[in-house]
Parts: structure tokens; C-alpha cells; sequence
């Protein structure tokens, strides 16, 4: 599953958000990490098919069992913020 | 006129004749109906642009906009799922946006979302499989008491689609 990388100066965290292309919230979330110069990648789950969606899909419901998006993944799950929590992803990673 | 521009009249009207508004940050409307353009030219309807559809239509007609669960929504959060629509606080005070619950039941999205994955190849056997019930709510129907409009909700609409009569002049609506 090929994710996207989006550079940025602020690494101490290794930072995965699973999105939706279509999204609203999934982009003002891309543009809060932006914002924050924080280097993350992501994958808009909706554009994938096959294995690779099969794939990303497990992967979201292992954090998210309701599978919902954005789901922003920090440190491999060591903490998950689910949905465009704007405060907190602040708190945690700017 | 533009495919965009029909949607967004499509919405504003909806909105309007039920008594909500459409939403109030200007770009994230605008993100929130390309999103829905997108998804009714790949899909052929207009599922959420804030869920995962299966691409069957069977299985994603509960989220196709306006969805099955925006009343419910409104009325609890005063913003549907993706905030497409909202009330009246929500509308004067948009910075109280933000992320609600998913109220489609998780059993739902297991089982359109496990049909998704097999696509194409096993989307027949899975077109087999019968769509779990949602769990609805106290489901009862009202009757609008100035013109006489039915309809079977948890709550009443805050409008009536038909005379615009407000939530208050509802009652619920008894066969005796």
C-alpha cells in the first residue's frame, strides 16, 4: 500500500493519518499538520482497491473499530485521535 | 450550469424546506460538495464525503446525502455527520464544529466495508448477504397539527417540509 509523504520540519513523532479524498475534515487535517510543520504521511483509503484497500481498511480498524476518518495514528498506535480533534492534535504533535 | 452549482442548489434547498441550514465554513462547504461530486461521478449517487462507500448501492444507500442518520444528528449535535447541514446555533456559531459519533451502527459498516474488500470478484456472493438491521430509535410518527403532514422520526422535523409549520405545532400521531 503505497502511502504519501508529506515533509516537514517537526519529526520527534512518526505520524500516519488515514484519510478519505473527499473529505472535508480529512483536509483541514492535512492542513493542520502542514500548518504545524510536522512530517506525516497519509493514504486516502477510498482511492485504493484490491488488496490494497483490503489492507488499509484492517489496518484502520485495528485503531478505529469503527473505521472512521481522518484517523490520525502517532507512533505506530502508541496514541490514535480519531476525527479532526484540532486542540489535541495541536497538544500532541505542534 | 456546472454539475458543482447543481448540487449546492440541491442542498440549500434541501436544507431550507427541513428546517436546517447548510454549513457555515464557507470552505469547508465547498470542500464537503466536490467531495459529493466526486462521489456521484465514480459511484452514480451521492454517498457521504466523510464515509467509506462500498461502491454497491445496496449497501450504501443509508449514506447517500442526505443520510439516514442527519435527523437524528441535527438534533443531537446540531451538525450532521460531515456538517453539511446544521442548526440554527451551529450556523451562527461555526467555530462549534467539530467531530460527532458515527451513528451508523458498526455491525452496518462491518459488513458493507467486508463487502467492499472482496470487490469485484466476490461481490455477488456477498449481494447475497442480507443488510443487518439498524438499530433505530424510538421510531413513532407525527402528525403536523396545520396541515396534516405525516411522517415517522424519532422527534419532529424542526420544520414541516410541507406548510413550514415549526416542530411545536407537532403531535404524535395515534391510530385509535
Amino acid at each position: 500500500m503505497k502511502c504519501e509523504t508529506v515533509p516537514g520540519k517537526k519529526t520527534t513523532h512518526h505520524v500516519k493519518i488515514y484519510t478519505l479524498s473527499t473529505c472535508g475534515w480529512c483536509k483541514k487535517t492535512k492542513e493542520l499538520l502542514k500548518g504545524l510543520d510536522v512530517a506525516y504521511e497519509y493514504v486516502d483509503v477510498d482511492t485504493l482497491t484490491g488488496n490494497d484497500y483490503a489492507e488499509a481498511s484492517e489496518e484502520v480498524k485495528k485503531y478505529n473499530p469503527y473505521r472512521t476518518y481522518p484517523t490520525i495514528v502517532i507512533d505506530h498506535g502508541k496514541h490514535v485521535i480519531l476525527g479532526f480533534k484540532d486542540k489535541e492534535i495541536k497538544e500532541k504533535l505542534g | 450550469m456546472t454539475e458543482k452549482q447543481t448540487i449546492i442548489d440541491a442542498m440549500k434547498r434541501n436544507a431550507k424546506d427541513n428546517g436546517y441550514y447548510v454549513c457555515p465554513d464557507q470552505q469547508l462547504f465547498s470542500d464537503l460538495i466536490d467531495g459529493l461530486a466526486k462521489n456521484t461521478a465514480r459511484y452514480g449517487y451521492g454517498s457521504c464525503p466523510c464515509r467509506v462507500a462500498s461502491g454497491a448501492k445496496k449497501y450504501d444507500v443509508d449514506i447517500i446525502c442526505p443520510c439516514e442518520y442527519r435527523d437524528a444528528d441535527v438534533n443531537e449535535h446540531g451538525m450532521c455527520y460531515c456538517g453539511l447541514f446544521v442548526n440554527e446555533k451551529i450556523k451562527n456559531n461555526p467555530s462549534q464544529m467539530g467531530p460527532i459519533p458515527e451513528r451508523r451502527p458498526q455491525e452496518v459498516i462491518d459488513i458493507v466495508l467486508t463487502a467492499a474488500e472482496k470487490k469485484p470478484s466476490a461481490s455477488e456472493e456477498a449481494s447475497n448477504q442480507p443488510k443487518p438491521r439498524k438499530k433505530t430509535g424510538a421510531i413513532r410518527v407525527w402528525r403536523c397539527t396545520v396541515c396534516g403532514y405525516l411522517c415517522a422520526r424519532e422527534i419532529p422535523p424542526p420544520l414541516c417540509p410541507i406548510c413550514k409549520a415549526k416542530a411545536e405545532r407537532f403531535e404524535p400521531f395515534i391510530i385509535s
